[in-house]
């Protein structure tokens, strides 16, 4: 050591900050360990009964549920209810938004009526239209008094009126969750931009298309993905219509659950939805993700 | 370009009970740069939302080149806009927003390519093409919207409060930018503001107007010199007009302000015995710490000093008037000073209806 070396810098001592748990844990705590009880434990559950046989990992469940003569067709009848219904969903939501906008006389009526579906559980509103569309339903009543021959609807060898019968009244029953959210993201949108658009000459389908549905994309994506994830859940409905005539995932969910006394092909079926779901956020979230405003939030 | 004519234009908002603009009638010469100006909630937005076609009159009519356009729906009446509040759209970049009314036009893409450069160019917006509205300050927002507005070869621009959101230094030198942009393209134009500096720095002629209605219409100096009423003059000027209470005496040839007479010019000979409102503007006002013939005294109250100037509040036979002195003038609060009214740029004004006299 040399005499003249600089002193060695004063190690001020200062007290190490203790370690504390920030408060924002704090704060979600209680909602976590509430999810991981309620939502996380049985997801958990749910996905280890799929493949949890007497002596272990196994697949016979899937194979059973795969080999089921129901399992095909109820899946095409959801894929294919869920690509007629999110895009007229979206169709009458987005036009009944905008009737709401410009304004009508007892606008706040007409938004309370369209808007009382939201409230009804969805196995009423499946009595509701089955009151509607039997064969001695409101419908047919409506057809015979008009001297018209009655049709049946809900008969096990008509897919077609099946279908058609699920899908209006699923649209009826669902559409308002659309339109809600819609005209939510509609009253966030400022007029100036529309009006800005009119006096630049746009007419209402390019301010639609240039101005409005872009400016509504982030409500329009939360519909898209809560609709579309409700949608692979249809059940009520089409049970209370159909019975098993128009078959669907979740409608044979619960057959092997009660009927069937299975619950681990249940469990199976329930994971299809389940991965299902979240592939079709996934996608959702991508294909919407608006590539000029990256960054920017 | 077009000239406008707009008749006997009125308009009550469902669920107002006053007129938002009562019986607003102006014609607007082919490019003429007009200036609407009044305080906040007198109608001229109104007015302006008329002209565009964003609101429907309950009666009157809008004439544009020659062409009834009152009931035209906005986008075929060939206007173009600036928003008070830019509505410059948030999703798309610069670019697209400046040629967005040439693209819903359908132009061939060359054409909107080479307007869009030409505006950014004078706008100096080129280095921000390619951004985002969120990414730019409100000055260049501001710059977008009257881009997106000047690229339309619209027939008449309308512009509502364009300056308003921006700072005091930044919209000084952008108002003489605009007025210069403005008057190269000759377009008719009609401009909203509340900002009476603005109005007389930009306009050929300034409506002013007051509860839905034109006060005054003139060119900005005639607005300035003469107020068609008290209310113009009160709002016109910084500081206002002053406007002191006197009365013209039995012969008619002088002024008695408190126990002062002033000689009165010619216009009073036929308003004898009346009491009238004297106007006079704060630099139309001489000061002297000395008397000479004819002055009146006063007493000083406040000394402001401006720079170029220095504002004296001032008590004249017990009336308040702000006089514009020059800024070696000294004195101070107490003191009394002569003041010296001159002929030529007094206004007179009736005592009870507040309107202009006019020599009868
Ligand atoms: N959308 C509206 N609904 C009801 N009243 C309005 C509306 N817009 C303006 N008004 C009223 O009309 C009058 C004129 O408003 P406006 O034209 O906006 O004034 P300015 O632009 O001169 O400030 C005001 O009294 C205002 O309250
Ligand atoms: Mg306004």
């Amino acid at each position: 050591m040399t005499v003249d070396s600089p002193p060695a810098p004063v190690q001020l001592d200062t007290p190490a900050r203790p370690r504390r748990i920030p408060p924002a844990v704090l704060l979600i705590a209680p909602s976590i360990v509430f999810m991981a009880l309620l939502l996380g434990w049985p997801v958990i559950q749910g996905v280890l009964q799929a493949f949890r046989g007497d002596e272990g990992f196994t697949l016979d469940y899937i194979t059973r549920m795969v080999e089921d003569p129901y399992f095909w067709p109820a899946v095409r009848n959801t894929l294919l209810l869920i690509a007629v219904m999110i895009p007229l969903q979206f169709v009458f939501a987005i036009t009944m938004a905008l009737l709401l906008r410009s304004n009508p006389r007892l606008n706040k009526v007409h938004f309370f009526v369209w808007a009382i579906p939201l409230a009804l559980s969805d196995l009423a509103a499946g009595l509701v239209w089955l009151s509607i569309f039997n064969d001695r339903g409101y419908l047919n009543s409506v057809l015979t008094s008009l001297g018209l021959d009655s049709i049946p609807w809900l008969a096990y060898d008509n897919p077609a009126t099946l279908f058609l019968c699920v899908l209006v009244a699923e649209v009826w029953r669902s559409t308002s969750l659309v339109l809600v959210i819609v005209v939510s993201g509609l009253q966030g949108i400022p007029k100036d931009y529309d009006e800005a658009a009119q006096v630049f000459g746009a007419t209402f389908w390019q301010r639609l298309r240039h101005v409005t549905l872009p400016l509504l994309k982030p409500s329009l994506q939360v519909a898209l993905i809560l609709r579309t994830i409700l949608a692979f859940q249809t059940f009520a409905v089409a049970q209370a219509l159909t019975g098993q005539n128009f078959p669907l995932v979740v409608g044979e969910t619960y057959r092997w659950y009660t009927a069937l006394q299975n619950p681990n092909v249940a469990a199976a079926l329930a994971l299809v939805i389940l991965v299902a779901s979240m592939l079709i956020s996934v996608f959702y979230l991508r294909a919407l993700r608006d590539k000029g405003q990256e960054g920017t939030r | 370009m077009a000239d406008i004519t707009i008749s006997h234009l009125v308009k009550t908002y469902p669920g107002g009970t006053e007129r938002a603009t009562d019986d607003v009638s102006l014609d607007i010469a082919d490019g003429d740069f007009t200036v609407l100006l009044g305080p906040s909630g007198c109608g001229k937005t109104t007015l302006l939302r008329m002209l565009a076609g964003l609101e429907l009159p309950d009666s009157g009519s809008i004439a544009v080149g020659g062409k009834d356009v009152t009931y035209l729906p906005p986008n075929k009446r060939n206007m173009s806009m600036v928003f008070q509040s830019y509505a410059v759209f948030p999703h798309r970049k610069v670019r697209y927003n400046i040629g967005f009314g040439l693209s819903m036009a359908k132009k061939p893409k060359e054409e909107i390519d080479r307007k869009v450069a030409w505006a950014a160019d004078l706008l100096q917006l080129g280095p921000y093409l390619d951004r985002l509205p969120a990414q730019l300050s409100g000055g260049q927002r501001q710059r977008v919207a009257v881009a997106r507005a000047i690229v339309m070869d619209a027939d008449v621009l309308l512009m509502d409060e364009p300056l308003s959101n921006l700072d005091a230094l930044l919209r000084l030198n952008f108002r003489s930018e605009l007025k210069k942009i403005v008057k190269d393209l000759k377009t008719t134009t009609v401009y909203v503001t509340h900002d009476q500096s603005e109005a007389l720095s930009l306009g050929d002629r300034v409506a002013v107007m007051r509860k839905g209605q034109i006060a005054q219409l003139g060119d900005p100096l005639d607005v300035y010199d003469a107020p068609a009423d008290r209310f113009v003059g009160g709002f016109i000027g910084s500081p206002p007009m002053n406007f002191i209470k006197a009365a013209v005496s039995g012969d008619g040839g002088a002024l008695i302000v408190g126990d002062q007479r002033l000689r009165a010019p010619s216009l009073l000979q036929s308003y004898s015995s009346t009491d009238v409102l004297l106007g006079v503007r704060a630099e139309n006002v001489a000061v002297d710490t000395q008397r000479s013939s004819g002055d009146v005294p006063g007493t000083v109250l406040v000394v402001e000093p401006m720079g170029s100037s220095i504002l004296l509040t001032v008590e004249v036979e017990g009336q308040t008037i702000k006089v514009q002195a020059p800024p070696t003038f000294r004195t101070s609060p107490g003191a009394t000073i002569w003041l010296t009214f001159s002929p030529n740029s007094m206004r007179f004004y009736d005592s009870e209806t507040a309107m202009a006299l006019v020599a009868r």
